[in-house]
Formats: structure tokens, C-alpha cells, sequence
């Protein structure tokens, strides 16, 4: 075959294009991908495409609460019964989680385990009975490096880029349960039958959210919409109202922890903390003082 | 030659009417399913994959199967199994036909299934699993009905075709890395998050395949005019015997691994499906019995005597079919969740709208496969092969 | 033709048979829903020729953008500020609050059943008003 010199030269200039591309962006500081999303106003070339060549409506309302990272820290040395009951139930009274009686098919959002459970890689026979006891509240960990988002095959399920939350989008998801297999803490819940039929009399505890139908997955989604409106997510409400009642430290404490000031990096400062699971990479977004 | 599907005798049409009772049977389950959700199903928020997945899981295998008689006869100019070649690409189409059936059945929202298309999320695999699903099934169809077009004509088949062919060769093996890469990926599962699992996947769909294929090779040989080929079974039962091999040894490394190093993660799957788990031992039946379909199957594989007679063969390949199934359906992938990421113990049962909902799958992908052997052999059979 | 009198019959009844639907149910069409409007409000988010064509549309941008780009306040043309929230804004007691005195009205009419109901809840209306619904 032989290559003549038209052709090296030819070979080289495309070479050196395709090797350069990368350093000559970075240099320029120009990032295609965030060239992309910033010039679609946040939805991807197909949900533009859907839309009809719409970009997103509207703006953020003013009264939402700002953060790049929000995160929680569980106190579980000021939990109790209690106080664990309570985070439950708002929890699950302001998104209309069903109550289902048979534990196969329940679907919880937060809710309370043993120590060995909540932490299984360090729990050893010689525990002390305090902790034994205590009730370890359990989430969504909003990992900074969510394996579940990485599976979705639809980003029914996605990080949002703003604020890190991991949040599900009911109306796109086929219920494939890909996620509830990469979640490496059990986070998610599928509603494997229509949710309503075990509310009674269509008497919802929050009209002004919706329920979900059967065949999508949920979880915890650190009360986004309630950080739309300035507030905080429900369980930490209630958790920090009825610790202040008995005296403790609160149990909840949620915020930015790209914020040095803000309430989780002044407690994390102050205590040792851990994470469920670290030796995964997922990065979880909730810390346990234990 | 669609035609040729339509022309059979009393054998062939009551065996058709027996698979679309079983077809309509799982169909009026699925109904049901439709409208009351999957938790007619035995699934539960801790084992969130079941029946549909497994049975889905092990056709992939069965699927990918053609290609060991696809590499023999194109790269290797394996010039028997030019005889057969026809028999595996269209057991692969039907294969993967009820391999994407079985996603269907198990998606909580079947209407909105397009949206895996509309929004393309290559960071998937379980995108990647569409698109090389769907593509092994175009190429598989194209192929198989043009090779036999050109077979019926009595000429060679076109020029074009053997790129086409080149490129089904990795995109089979590519069906079931994918499939097993839904699995190995998954930080949180101990027992599928191992590097072997693509290896022991391709080992265990090579013996499932081609013995399935043995196994109608003789059936076709019984019933119709058309003999495959006695060498062609037999270098069939050599490759079923090698990938059978390496199937349990893949298993016996992953055994050692765990509990060579006694960490929990990895030892506490085994021992639940072996042994049963804090009392659990739900699944340990099955598994034995999987192990002894094995060892069976090893013994009458590796003795060149018994693998030799068709009967002794015939009764190796279902024990190697039935092994790997449960190995690879019920083990593998309900044990994959247990013990779930809390350490809790959940049991799977299938209900039964469930194995109706699988039957009903099995019997269309055997509909669709008998229709393509029936028009397939009626070919050979006019050709006087 | 051979059988042509078979086959000019069987073409006959076939075009009976496909017709069907038009001359049976000639004159029985039900009368064009009436909506009924708010009392309170008199403009809506946008006005009522582009809502009657494409508030399906619309509702599915907003969907999107409030829940993928976290984009919940929609401005009108005329500067009026409202949340986009099918539940709370659209459906809010000085709105369409009544499903079966609005939406239902046109989509029974139509045949349409869109599935947002099944996660977004409708205000409560009393018993005897959803009898409307049976059209």
C-alpha cells in the first residue's frame, strides 16, 4: 500500500486536531457540556426536542432556600422513640406514603433501624447497650456519586445539578427497578399496587401534593418542594421542634455544606461523624453522629 | 417462505395450538398484572427482581449461543456447521424475542417504555442492553432469513451478508457482557459485584445454548426428513462439554474467593443458597438440585462413551439446560438479593399469575421458533438436504 | 367476473359493515360540552383560544420545568405571578376547583382519559356534583 507524504501529512493534521481538542478547550476554559445545558436552559437536546423547541418556564421562586450541597446530619444520640415516630410520620404524611400493611410491598421514605443494620460494616458483639437501642433514622443519602442516577436508563431518577438532590421524576419512570438494585442502602421503595387504594374515602393527608401511582419507584427527596417555599424538609421541622421540648441537641440538622457557616458544617466541626457505607465511593450526603 | 409456516401436519399443528393455549393463559395473567400492578407478583421491596428478570437473564445466555456455531463455520471454515447454522440464528431470534417479552412483563409502566428511546441515557447499561437486544434480533433475523433465501435458490449467499455476519460475532458475545455488566456494576450487591460474572455468564449461556440446540437437532431428526448431521452434534456436545467445564469451575473460583478471604459480603449469598441464612433456606433445595443436574451432566459430557450415545446426551443436555437455569436464574439473581443492603432477609416465591406470565413468554418464544424451524426445514427438506 | 355477483355482494355488505358507525349513530350525537368557567377568576394563565388547543402542552413544559429545572414561578403576558402547579394553581378554589364541572366535561365529551389524576390529586367535590361526570 504504501503511505506517500500526502497522505502522512494528511493523517498527522487530523491526529493533532482530534489530540488537541481537549487541551485547547480546557485552555479557553470552555466546557461543551455546560456550553450545551447553559444554551438549553436546563433540559437535554430530547426533552427540548419534546417540548417543541421550548426552554424551560419560568424562574426560581425568590423564597426558595439556596444551597449547592444540601446535606443532613442525624444526631442519633438525641433520638429516641419518639422523636424517631414523629420524623416518620410528617415524613410521610406530607408525601402521602401509603401505610401498607404487608411488609413485602411497604413503601417508607425514612424510617428506623438497628445500629447493625443502619451501620452493618461496624457493628461488632461488644457494642454498648445505649446504641443498641437507639433508633437510627434512614434515607436517602443524596450521594454526591449516586449510583442509582448512573443506572436509570430514562434519568427518571437524576442529581440536580444546583443543589445535589437526588430527585425522582414520577411522570417518566417505566418502573424497570434498576435503581432499587444499585441503591446500596435500600433507600427506595415501588409501588407495586396502586397507592390510593390504601388511603380511605380518597382522604389524602397533603391535597396539596400528589400521590404517586403503581408501577413507579420513590424515596426520600429531602422535601424539595418544601425548599421551593423557604422551608425545611418535615422531619427535621419536627425533629428540631421536639428536641428544643426535651432539652437535647437537635437530632436533625439539616443544610449546605458547601456553606463553611451553615448549621451541618458547624455540627460536623464539633462531632465525629460517619457515613453508611463509605468504602462504596458513593459519597452520601447524610452523616450519622453516633 | 413465511408461507411455509402454514403447511403442517397434525403433529406440528397440535403442538402450535397447545403453545397459543399456554400463550393466551399468560396473556389473560398479564392482563391482570396490567391493571392491578406487579404486586400480583411475588417480588417485594427487597427483592425487587424475580421470574421475569431471571428467565430474561438465562435467554439472553441461550441467545447469545448462536455464535458458537456462527465462529466455527464463518471464521474457522467449520464446513459442517454450515448444516446448522440456520437452526442457532433463529433459535436466537426467538430467544431474544422472549428475552424482551420478559422486560415488558416486568416493567411497572409498559406504556412508557419508549421513553428509554426518547431519552437516551448512554451512561446506562440497561440503554446499552436495549440497543444490543434489539440489534442482535434485526441482525439475527436478517441474516437467518436471507442465508436460507439463498440456500432455497441454490446459490451462495450474497457478498454483502458476510459483513453483516462478521459483525454479529462480537455483538453476540456483546449481549450478554451487557446483560451481565446490569449485574457487576452495582456497588451495593456483594455477590454480583465480581469481575467474573461476564466470564461465567458466557460460560454458562455457550453449555445452555448449544445443548438446547442438540436437543432439537434430535427432536428434528426424529420428526421430519431433515438430518442435522451426527458429526455436527457431536462437535455441538464437545462445546457444550467445554463451556460446561468452565461454568462450574467459574462457580467453584467464586466459592473460594469467599470464603478463602471469610469476608461476609461475599460468603453470606453462598451460604444462603446453600446452606440457608439465619434460618432462611428457602432457596438451598433448588440449588442442590442444580448441583446435582450438574454433576450429572459433567459426568455424562466428559465420559467420551456417554456423551457419544444420543440418549445419554439427550439426557445431558436437559440436565445442563436445567442446571444453568437454575443456577443462573434462581440463584443468581434472586440470591443476588439476599441479604439485602440492611442486612434483613427477605424470601422469594413466584405466585401464580407470575409463572403464568413466564410460561406464557416461554410458550410464544417456542411458537415463533417452531414457525422459523418449520419453514426453515421445509426448505432443506424440499432442497432433499 | 367470475362470482361476480358474490363479490359485488360481498363489497356491498363490507362498505355496509365499515360505515357502520355513521349511519347507526346519525342524529343520536351528544350535545358539545359546555364548560363551566370560574366565577372568580376571569383570566387564566394564558388566554382562552391558546388553553382550549394546548393547555396539554403547556402543562407538560411547565411539568418539566418544574420538576427538572426547578423552575416554579410562571409570569403571564399581562405580568400576573402564579405557581406552576396543575393541583394548586389550576385546580385552586378560585379556578377550575370543579374536575367534573371543567376538565371532565370536554375529555368525557372526546373520549380522552389523561392519567394526571392518578398522582395529582383533584379538590374534593361534594358526591352529587360527580354524577355530572356520568355524560
Amino acid at each position: 500500500m504504501g503511505v506517500n507524504r500526502r497522505k502522512f501529512l494528511k493523517i498527522a493534521g487530523i491526529s493533532t486536531l482530534g489530540v488537541a481538542a481537549k487541551p485547547a478547550t480546557d485552555a479557553l476554559a470552555f466546557n461543551p457540556k455546560e456550553w450545551l445545558d447553559e444554551k438549553l436552559g436546563g433540559f437535554t437536546p430530547s426533552e427540548i426536542l419534546l417540548h417543541f423547541g421550548h426552554k424551560p418556564e419560568g424562574s426560581v421562586p425568590g423564597e426558595a432556600l439556596t444551597g449547592t450541597r444540601w446535606a443532613m446530619v442525624v444526631n442519633v444520640r438525641s433520638l429516641d422513640e419518639e422523636i424517631a415516630e414523629a420524623c416518620m410520620d410528617a415524613c410521610h404524611k406530607v408525601h402521602n406514603v401509603p401505610h401498607i400493611e404487608n411488609p413485602k410491598h411497604e413503601i417508607k421514605w425514612l424510617w428506623d433501624e438497628h445500629y447493625e443494620n443502619a451501620l452493618p460494616g461496624q457493628h461488632h458483639e461488644h457494642i454498648d447497650d445505649d446504641i443498641k437501642k437507639l433508633p437510627f433514622l434512614v434515607m436517602c443519602n443524596h450521594c454526591y456519586n449516586p449510583p442509582c442516577v448512573r443506572v436509570c436508563p430514562t434519568k427518571a431518577t437524576y442529581k440536580r445539578k444546583k443543589d445535589g438532590i437526588v430527585i425522582m421524576d414520577m411522570h417518566r419512570c417505566i418502573g424497570c427497578r434498576f435503581c432499587m438494585a444499585a441503591c446500596p442502602f435500600g433507600s427506595r421503595s415501588f409501588n407495586w399496587k396502586d397507592p390510593r387504594k390504601y388511603f380511605k374515602d380518597e382522604e389524602y393527608p397533603n391535597p396539596k401534593y400528589p400521590t404517586r401511582m403503581k408501577g413507579v419507584v420513590e424515596k426520600c427527596n429531602f422535601c424539595a418542594e418544601r425548599l421551593a417555599e423557604g422551608q425545611i424538609p418535615a422531619c427535621v421541622e419536627v425533629a428540631q421542634k421536639l428536641c428544643a421540648e426535651k432539652g437535647k441537641e437537635p437530632a436533625l440538622v439539616f443544610g449546605d455544606l458547601d456553606d463553611p457557616d451553615s448549621e451541618v458544617r458547624q455540627v460536623l466541626r464539633s462531632h465525629y461523624s460517619v457515613r453508611r457505607k463509605p468504602e462504596l465511593g458513593t459519597h452520601p450526603n447524610v452523616y450519622y453522629i453516633v | 417462505m413465511l408461507e411455509k409456516a402454514f403447511l403442517g401436519g397434525r403433529k406440528y399443528w397440535t403442538w402450535m395450538i397447545c403453545l397459543l393455549i399456554v400463550m393466551g393463559a399468560g396473556f389473560g395473567a398479564w392482563l391482570f398484572q396490567f391493571r392491578d400492578g406487579l404486586g400480583i407478583t411475588g417480588m417485594s421491596r427487597d427483592i425487587s427482581w424475580g421470574v421475569y428478570i431471571a428467565n430474561f437473564t438465562f435467554l439472553v445466555g441461550v441467545a447469545a449461543a448462536a455464535v458458537m456455531v456462527v465462529i466455527p463455520y464463518y471464521i474457522h471454515h467449520y464446513k459442517a456447521f454450515g448444516r446448522i447454522t440456520i437452526l442457532a440464528e433463529f433459535l436466537g431470534v426467538s430467544a431474544v424475542l422472549m428475552c424482551l417479552m420478559f422486560i415488558i412483563a416486568d416493567l411497572g409502566n409498559p406504556v412508557r417504555a419508549l421513553n428509554v428511546l426518547l431519552h437516551p441515557t448512554p451512561n446506562s447499561i440497561l440503554f446499552w442492553d436495549m440497543v444490543v437486544l434489539n440489534g442482535y434480533l434485526f441482525l439475527n433475523i436478517f441474516i437467518g432469513w436471507n442465508v436460507l433465501m439463498a440456500e432455497r435458490k441454490g446459490s451462495a449467499p450474497p457478498g454483502w451478508l458476510k459483513p453483516v455476519i462478521y459483525l454479529s460475532i462480537p455483538w453476540a458475545v456483546s449481549i450478554h457482557t451487557v446483560t451481565a455488566f446490569l449485574y457487576a456494576g452495582l456497588p451495593g450487591r456483594h455477590f454480583w459485584l465480581t469481575a467474573i460474572m461476564a466470564a461465567r455468564f458466557l460460560a454458562s449461556a455457550f453449555a445452555a445454548g448449544p445443548a438446547l440446540l442438540i436437543l432439537f437437532c434430535l427432536i428434528i431428526r426424529k420428526n421430519t426428513k431433515f438430518d442435522p448431521g451426527e458429526e455436527q452434534i457431536h462437535t455441538l456436545s464437545g462445546i457444550v462439554t467445554y463451556a460446561m467445564i468452565l461454568n462450574v469451575f467459574f462457580f467453584l473460583l467464586e466459592c473460594f474467593t469467599g470464603f478463602y478471604s471469610q469476608i461476609p459480603g461475599h460468603m453470606h449469598t453462598i451460604q444462603y443458597l446453600f446452606a440457608g441464612l439465619h434460618g432462611h433456606t428457602g432457596l438451598v433445595p433448588w440449588m442442590w438440585t442444580a448441583v446435582f443436574f450438574w454433576t450429572v451432566s459433567l459426568i455424562l459430557l466428559i465420559v467420551p462413551a456417554a456423551r457419544r450415545a444420543n440418549d445419554v446426551l439427550a439426557v445431558a443436555c436437559v440436565t445442563v439446560f436445567i442446571g444453568c437455569w437454575i443456577d443462573k436464574g434462581v440463584g443468581l439473581v434472586i440470591g443476588g438479593f439476599i441479604p439485602n443492603p440492611l442486612e434483613h432477609i427477605t424470601e422469594y416465591q413466584a405466585t401464580v399469575p407470575e409463572v403464568l406470565i413466564t410460561l406464557g413468554v416461554w410458550a410464544t418464544g417456542f411458537f415463533v421458533l417452531s414457525a422459523l424451524y418449520k419453514i426453515a426445514i421445509t426448505v432443506k427438506e424440499e432442497l432433499g438436504a | 367476473m367470475y362470482d361476480g355477483g358474490k363479490i359485488i355482494a360481498g363489497i356491498i355488505i363490507g362498505l355496509v359493515l365499515l360505515t357502520f358507525p355513521i349511519w347507526y349513530t346519525h342524529g343520536m350525537a351528544p350535545k358539545r360540552p359546555e364548560v363551566k368557567l370560574p366565577e372568580k377568576e376571569k383570566k387564566c394563565v394564558k388566554d382562552g383560544p391558546y388553553m382550549k388547543t394546548k393547555h396539554m402542552q403547556l402543562l407538560d413544559l411547565w411539568r418539566d420545568s418544574t420538576v427538572r429545572a426547578q423552575k416554579r414561578i410562571f409570569v403571564s403576558e399581562d405580568g400576573r405571578k402564579f405557581t406552576m402547579s396543575l393541583q394548586n394553581t389550576c385546580m385552586s378554589a378560585n379556578c377550575h376547583a370543579k374536575k367534573s364541572e371543567f376538565c371532565d366535561r370536554c375529555h368525557n365529551y372526546t373520549g380522552v382519559d389523561p392519567y394526571c389524576w392518578d398522582c395529582h390529586i383533584p379538590p374534593k367535590e361534594e358526591p352529587k356534583e360527580k354524577s355530572e361526570e356520568m355524560l
